[in-house]
């Protein structure tokens, strides 16, 4: 790609960065002058997995179920209040600022907000070659040809260095983070929905462009977003989040045409697709929201959503594990899941209770 | 060829077209504002129709003219320093220019709105409850009592539960999916005739999404309300529409059933929407493919066709018209697109480019699937074109293979 040598791919496959157990809770504070402690948003609560090198492993789930939160841990924006993050066999849960400085190079993210993560008083060509900078790489001389290359590897004109941010559309903002991100030359870009700010006809122009860095340059992407289709495009591997947890991950083809959390069905089921054809597919419709970080139901945390539920939901966490029949890597934390896929077999399930009152179906259960 | 022109065999809803009179008419809407920079054009000769019963969908991306179309619709824009002409008639009655008392008295009885932000739409400082009763006080002359029966009838209807203990909640007691359905039940509470609702589930989540948009298809279906509903996602498009019209700066490039637009689209900036979402069923290992460049400024509109610095077609215009001349939007019935490639021009270039790549399922596409009228639907298909069509179910193996795993 464009001359740039890269160096030292870790190989293929080998696992790049472990997260096990790995939780962040943000302390709840109360009373006016002598703050106290009184709860905890279980923001992030003990969650597992591994980003291979070279592989995209996507992040799903809805507001607020601790999708940033799990980036920001990675990146180390954050520090975890439990659990462990090894990056290629270190542990580097708790490194120092100084131990982190060379892991700190190969692990690089890109948000959400292309207008508010570039300093509007810098041009495009400092704030690219910011990061090489601090870290001290190359002469000034060579700062700025590797710069002029950076922008030009993510689609923008070299001539553009001396241009500010404000000069640029969203898409071209959130390709200028990109070659930020690109300088130090990473092996993992945590992608915090680098696409939802962008109109959808700009969308498509960064997506691909991610898609050719992951392809030609072998970087590990872990890549968070609320947008199920644009997931399944981009990631190898995905795993579906839901207050605090991981519920189900695997390979695409089983998290989206296998799937076995009750969750994962009823989110599938919710995106609409622009096909007026697209029948086939199960009805489900849930009641009400997600319920409060701050006080998760107790045993399974979908239960106060789920058709399925039993007694034992509430009593009994159900552990992330492979069930009988599902595929290697195929993980699912449910007590009674649901079959293997995502066809319509006949009834729906609405449990809204304003729907099922229109359209004279009685919920499956009460709700709890 | 064929069954790209052709009705899909699955039966339209039977609502009623082209029966007397629309509902809504916008004829020529034109919205100007003066700012510092200069003057913005932000609608720029719109016109449509909307029937009684029906949903029309309003795409385009952000800052196309979709808020400030619906706000001229409402009366709401501030006369100063903006600049509305043309002629937007509900029922019958003019409303470009009516005095605002009974612009005012129309809002909220005879139409209302939904809006994308439910939390700067509601009061911070009335209850829920409150502030559904009072609208509905005004408009019908309820008692006190009876309004408040109302309200706390309208949130069970939308799905909040204890709707008796909910109606005295402020709405940041309420979450953000609990609020929206607030703002139906406050948009709905005087059966109005006409409902806008802009961007009303961009903001929530998809499980919210999917709640909110099958709640307001069953409200529809009990009450026969007008529905203009604004969206960029062409997902939400197929769910509630019936008629969409595609606008790109400040201007409708293409309108017609949900049908005509998302299954045999005619302008390339519709088949460019269409190609560069991601989707559940398409392949993957194909890279998505964007509409190059950006949407243009309204200060300084590009001439001609204001979508032709970033289309792939004008080449195929002759005399570079693309660029020097306005693109008319030709109806036929209630569809039409405004491009200067001839019709089957257009339909051969979907058939062959553009639909192949969109990776749907091949039965849409087989000539089984095209029904008894299929053949005799389009004469001026071309042979080649043809071939294409019962070529595609071999060229989309991965689709072959979606269907296969279920
Ligand atoms: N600094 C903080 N202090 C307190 N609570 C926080 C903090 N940051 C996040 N949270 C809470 O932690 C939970 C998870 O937040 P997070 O930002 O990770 O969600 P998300 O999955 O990225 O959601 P979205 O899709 O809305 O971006 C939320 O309930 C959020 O309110
Ligand atoms: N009050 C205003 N003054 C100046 N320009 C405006 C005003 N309101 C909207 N615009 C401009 O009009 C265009 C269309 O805006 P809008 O209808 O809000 O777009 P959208 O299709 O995203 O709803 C945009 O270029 C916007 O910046
Ligand atoms: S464990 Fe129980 S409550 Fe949780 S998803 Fe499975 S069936 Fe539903
Ligand atoms: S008029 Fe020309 S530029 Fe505009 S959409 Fe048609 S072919 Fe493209
Ligand atoms: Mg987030
Ligand atoms: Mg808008």
């Amino acid at each position: 790609m464009s001359g740039i040598a890269m160096t030292k791919a870790a190989p293929a496959g080998e696992p790049l960065l472990e997260a096990a157990g790995l939780a962040k809770h943000f302390p709840v504070l109360d009373g006016f002058l002598f703050k106290r402690r009184v709860g905890a948003v279980q923001a992030v609560d003990g969650v597992d997995f591994t980003v291979h090198a070279g592989e995209s492993l996507g992040l799903v789930g809805e507001s607020g179920c601790g999708k940033s939160t799990t980036g920001r841990l990675v990146t180390r924006l954050l520090e975890p209040t439990a659990g462990r993050l090894t990056y290629r066999g270190q542990d580097i849960t708790h490194a120092t600022r100084k131990q982190l400085a060379p892991v700190r190079t190969e692990i690089q993210m890109i948000f959400q907000d292309p207008y508010a993560s570039l300093n509007p008083r810098r041009t495009v060509g400092e704030i690219v070659s910011g990061p090489l900078e601090i870290q001290g790489l190359l002469t000034p001389g060579a700062r700025e040809r590797r710069t002029r290359e950076l922008l030009e590897i993510v689609g923008l004109n070299p001539e553009h260095y001396n241009r500010f941010p404000h000069e640029f559309s969203g898409g071209q903002r959130q390709r200028v983070g990109v070659a930020r991100a690109l300088s130090l030359e990473p092996k993992l870009i945590v992608a915090d929905e680098p696409v939802s700010a962008l109109d959808v006809s700009i969308q498509a122009q960064v997506v691909n462009l991610l898609q050719r860095l992951q392809r030609e340059m072998g970087i590990a992407f872990l890549f968070i977003a609320h947008d199920l289709a644009v997931v399944r495009h981009f990631s190898q591997r995905v795993a579906v989040m839901y207050l605090g947890r991981i519920i189900e991950i695997g390979d695409r083809d089983a998290i989206y045409e296998h799937p076995r959390h009750p969750y994962t069905h009823a989110l599938l089921s919710a995106v609409p697709e622009a096909d007026p054809d697209d029948d086939g597919r199960e009805r489900i419709r849930l009641a009400g929201d997600v319920p409060s970080p701050l006080n998760p139901p107790s045993g399974c945390r979908f239960r106060t959503r789920c058709w399925k539920a039993q007694d034992k939901c509430a009593t009994d966490e159900p552990p992330l594990v492979r069930l009988d029949g599902d595929a290697e890597g195929h993980l699912t934390a449910c007590h009674f899941p649901q079959e293997p896929t995502v066809a319509d077999r006949g009834h729906d399930v609405v449990l809204d209770p304003a729907l099922a009152a229109l359209e004279g179906t009685e919920p499956p259960r009460e709700p709890a | 060829m064929t069954t790209v022109t052709t009705p899909q065999p699955r039966p339209e809803p039977p609502a009623p077209r082209g029966t007397g009179d629309p509902f809504l008419s916008v004829r020529d809407l034109r919205v100007r504002f003066a700012t510092e920079d200069g003057e913005v054009r932000a609608v720029d000769g719109l016109s449509f129709d909307l029937e009684r019963g029906r949903t029309l969908g309003i795409v385009g991306e952000s800052g196309s003219g979709k808020s400030v179309t619906n706000l001229a619709v409402l009366g709401l824009h501030d006369p100063r320093g903006t600049t509305v002409s043309g002629r937007v008639t509900l029922d019958g009655q003019e409303l470009l220019g009516a005095p605002r008392k009974r612009l005012e008295k129309l809002r909220g009885a005879k139409m209302s709105m939904i809006f994308q932000d439910s939390l700067t739409a509601l009061s911070p400082y009335y209850t829920v409850g409150r502030q559904i009763a009072e609208p509905y006080r005004k408009h019908t002359g309820a008692s006190r009592h009876r309004a408040r029966q109302r309200a706390v009838e309208m949130l069970g209807r939308v799905g909040i539960p204890q709707p008796q203990r909910r109606v005295d909640d402020f709405p940041h007691q309420f979450s953000g999916g609990m609020r929206q359905r607030a703002m139906i039940a406050l948009a709905l509470v005087c059966d109005p005739q006409l409902l806008i609702a802009d961007e009303p589930t961009t903001a929530l989540d998809v499980t919210v999404q999917a709640q909110i948009l099958d709640l307001l298809k069953d409200l529809q279906r009990q009450t026969g309300t007008s529905i203009v509903f604004v969206t960029h996602d062409l997902g939400v498009v197929a769910d509630v529409c019936d008629d969409v019209l595609v606008m790109y700066a400040g201007r409708c490039v293409e309108t017609g059933t949900v049908r005509d637009i998302l299954k045999t689209p005619e302008h390339p900036y519709s088949w460019g929407l269409l190609s560069s979402i991601p989707r559940l069923k398409a392949p993957v290992d194909v890279p998505l493919r964007p509409i190059p460049g950006s949407p243009p400024s309204l200060l300084d509109p590009p001439p001609g066709c204001p979508f032709h610095p970033r289309c792939a077609f004008r080449d195929e215009v002759a005399g570079d018209r693309c660029a020097t001349e306005r693109p008319q939007l030709l109806l036929t019935g209630a569809r039409g697109s405004a491009c200067h490639l001839d019709g089957d021009r257009k339909r051969a270039i979907f058939a062959d480019r553009i639909r192949p790549a969109l990776g749907r399922r091949p039965e849409a596409a087989s000539p089984a699937a095209a029904g008894p009228e299929g053949p005799d639907a389009d004469r001026t298909a071309e042979p080649e074109a043809d071939r294409t069509v019962a070529d595609e179910p071999a060229a989309e193996p991965e689709a072959d293979q979606g269907e296969g795993n279920r």
